[in-house]
């Protein structure tokens, strides 16, 4: 299992290495030249050179790459174009904030939809059955942004009861696990939990279903298991698909909260994303972009070795 | 006077769906003593696994509407609740399927398995309940037991799952073992093997035993008593011996003249014309008169009941004389 382990981070590296290059090249990719938004558009030819050579921007562009993943191995993102400040200085507390964003989403979201799936397959074909395919067909469809300004408009402007944006009282972007920090937290959290609690509620109803119909679960009544009994066998067998939906929509909570972090003004990854964008701040760009793809990388290799532990069907050779 | 061990009178079985309702039993009445082996003969479809499936109640419960009497072990069956029911099996009764590769559960440990039958049943502690598992792999003849307790089903060949899985049924040495063709799955050579212990277990922890199977050599190997099934009724009952060696219903007749056995070199094997009816109406007279060669008007406005040319030996056919 160790020697497995081993193996198994060993592969994650080449595609690190390969999402590396793809934030590096998304940016050299983009139209426009950064060169503009840092010097005015009237600065003489010589300065406009200048300040190319001091971002290193006129090597080509393998040594540009050489030159940024040495640095970012060891932590240094660069400076933004924006700020002039390292780019780790605001990257960790919004990657922080956004792993919280993204936490408790996914904490409501599993839960509710491992609870509406299982009772869908349970009953299948009955009225809860069709409430709950119900409700995450609607979870799946509804753009979450929408929902999002629309809980502002119940919750904050009309009902007045939770703030409507920001991560902490004052504005501050400090976070602390107390009720003044955890009222902000509320609504983006509930908006963003949508979307996974239809996905997780539909893989669960749909793999417990084709798990009752096996053969085995009839053997199991046959030997006199009760409910309890079946159900560790169910939730076993489930175990494997179930979590690597989860994890892929853990990753796509913390790279994908762009619009609904907008919409929250919450200090995280897809907030500093956007601000990034619109200012052709590109090292604050391939950073977070670097950031958020090595986290989905190290989610899918979580997901694998508890796959692993779970199934003794994949092979560990 | 002691009661058999299993008694089953006019039990009819259909499963009702929002489109067709499908009568897939249509009335089966008989009885077991105790360390009998019946074995139930019949083509697929015909209801035999249905039967023995509501013998412990087995059935889809949301969809299966059963009727008649049902006595297991002196249990009623068909009133027990789904908690009583639990109780019954695997404690008193437990089954064999066709398939172990599908019937066992692929992500628990053949050990597991067996165990958690016996803390289920007998309230063991789990150390007790691991030991009685070795037992029982050693009992049937698994080799290297005591390795193979942590063994995966998918670690094992197609002869080893099936031991295990009669492993799994005899756990909590049950009155009554029903097996739903427990060889069709296995190669030749291991079905031989397999035969054999089950019919060594028999007799050595005193079951009743009833099989279903379609092959006709497995029930010559190991029955006492054989019913031949067709469209959901027994046509056919009688003593082994004399059931293989003069068959009385029509049917009987064409299933062991479609069966290949020694001595017939160069012969034609016969087969039975059409298909069995089907079972969304129930047919009105014999269910066999359309594919029947030797069909006549009588057999047609009801059912034939059953006629006993010997003692023990009786066959649901207009044709057979009745002695009694």
């Amino acid at each position: 299992m160790l020697l497995y382990l081993i193996r198994r981070v060993l592969y994650a590296v080449p595609i690190a290495l390969a999402v590396g290059l793809v934030c590096f090249m998304l940016v050299q990719i983009a139209p426009g030249d950064p060169i503009n938004a840092i010097v005015p558009a009237d600065a003489p030819q010589e300065v406009v050179e200048q300040v190319r050579r001091d971002y290193g921007l006129d090597k080509p562009l393998p040594v540009q790459f050489g030159l940024w993943l040495g640095r970012v191995v060891q932590g240094d993102l660069g400076r933004s174009l924006a700020t002039g400040r390292p780019v780790t200085a605001d990257l960790v507390p919004a990657v922080a904030n956004t792993l919280t964003l993204a936490l408790v989403a996914a904490g409501i979201g599993f839960v509710l939809g491992t609870l509406l799936g299982t009772v869908a397959a349970v009953f299948r074909g009955s009225l809860l059955d069709k409430a709950a395919v119900g409700l995450a067909a609607a979870g799946v469809s509804v753009p979450h942004y929408w929902l999002g300004m629309v809980m502002v408009v119940l919750f904050s402007v009309t009902l007045n009861w939770l703030p409507a944006m920001g991560a902490g009282p004052g504005g501050s972007g400090a976070w602390a696990w107390d009720w003044a920090h955890a009222q902000f937290l509320v609504l983006p959290a509930v908006t963003l939990s949508v979307i996974p609690m239809g996905i997780v509620t539909r893989t669960v109803r749909g793999v417990v279903m084709e798990l009752l119909n096996q053969d085995f679960v009839t053997t199991l009544r046959g030997k006199g298991l009760r409910r309890g009994g079946i159900a560790l066998h169910v939730v076993k067998n489930a175990a494997p698909s179930v979590l690597a939906v989860m994890g892929l929509q853990l990753g796509y909570l913390m790279g994908g909260s762009i619009l609904v972090e907008t919409v929250f003004s919450w200090p995280g990854t897809g907030f500093l994303l956007n601000s990034a964008i619109f200012q052709r701040d590109l090292p604050v760009l391939q950073g977070t972009i670097l950031v958020l793809a090595i986290f989905f990388v190290a989610l899918n290799l979580v997901v694998d070795l508890v796959q692993t532990a779970l199934d003794p069907r994949i092979r560990r050779a | 006077m002691s009661a058999p061990l299993v008694h089953v009178r006019d039990l009819e079985v259909r499963f009702v769906t929002r489109d067709a309702t499908v009568h897939a039993v249509n009335g089966v009445s008989f009885d077991l003593a105790e360390r009998e082996s019946l074995c139930i003969l019949g083509e697929s479809g015909s209801g035999k696994s249905v039967t023995l499936r509501a013998l412990m109640g087995l059935n889809p419960p949301r969809r299966t509407k059963l009727s008649g009497t049902v006595r297991v072990g002196g249990h009623d069956i068909l009133a027990a609740s789904e908690r009583r029911l639990a109780d019954i099996r695997g404690g008193t009764v437990s089954m064999i399927f066709q398939e172990p590769m599908t019937a066992l559960d692929p992500v628990f440990t053949i050990g597991r398995q067996i165990a958690e039958t016996v803390m289920r049943h007998e309230g063991l502690s789990r150390a007790s309940a691991d030991a009685r598992a070795l037992e029982l792999l050693e009992l049937v003849q698994i080799p290297s037991a005591k390795r193979r307790l942590a063994a995966y089903p998918h670690e094992l060949s197609g002869g080893l799952r099936q031991r295990a899985m009669i492993a799994i049924a005899l756990s909590c040495r049950p009155k009554l073992l029903l097996a739903d063709e427990p060889t069709t799955a296995l190669d030749a050579t291991v079905q031989i093997q397999i035969l054999l212990l089950l019919r060594r277990l028999q007799q050595e922890m005193g079951m009743g035993v009833i099989f279903v199977t379609h092959d006709l050599g497995v029930a010559g190997e190991i029955a006492d008593r054989v019913a031949v099934m067709y469209a959901g009724k027994f046509i056919e009952e009688g003593p082994v011996r004399s059931l293989m060696r003069a068959p009385l219903h029509p049917y009987a007749q064409g299933l062991l003249g479609a069966t290949v056995h020694s001595g017939m070199r160069g012969e034609r094997l016969t087969t039975i014309p059409g298909a069995p009816p089907n079972l969304e109406r129930v047919p009105k007279g014999c269910a066999f008169a359309p594919r029947c060669a030797l069909v006549e008007e009588a057999c047609l406005p009801a059912v034939p009941t059953f006629r006993s040319p010997f003692p023990g030996h009786a066959a649901r056919c207009v044709r057979v004389r009745d002695a009694a």
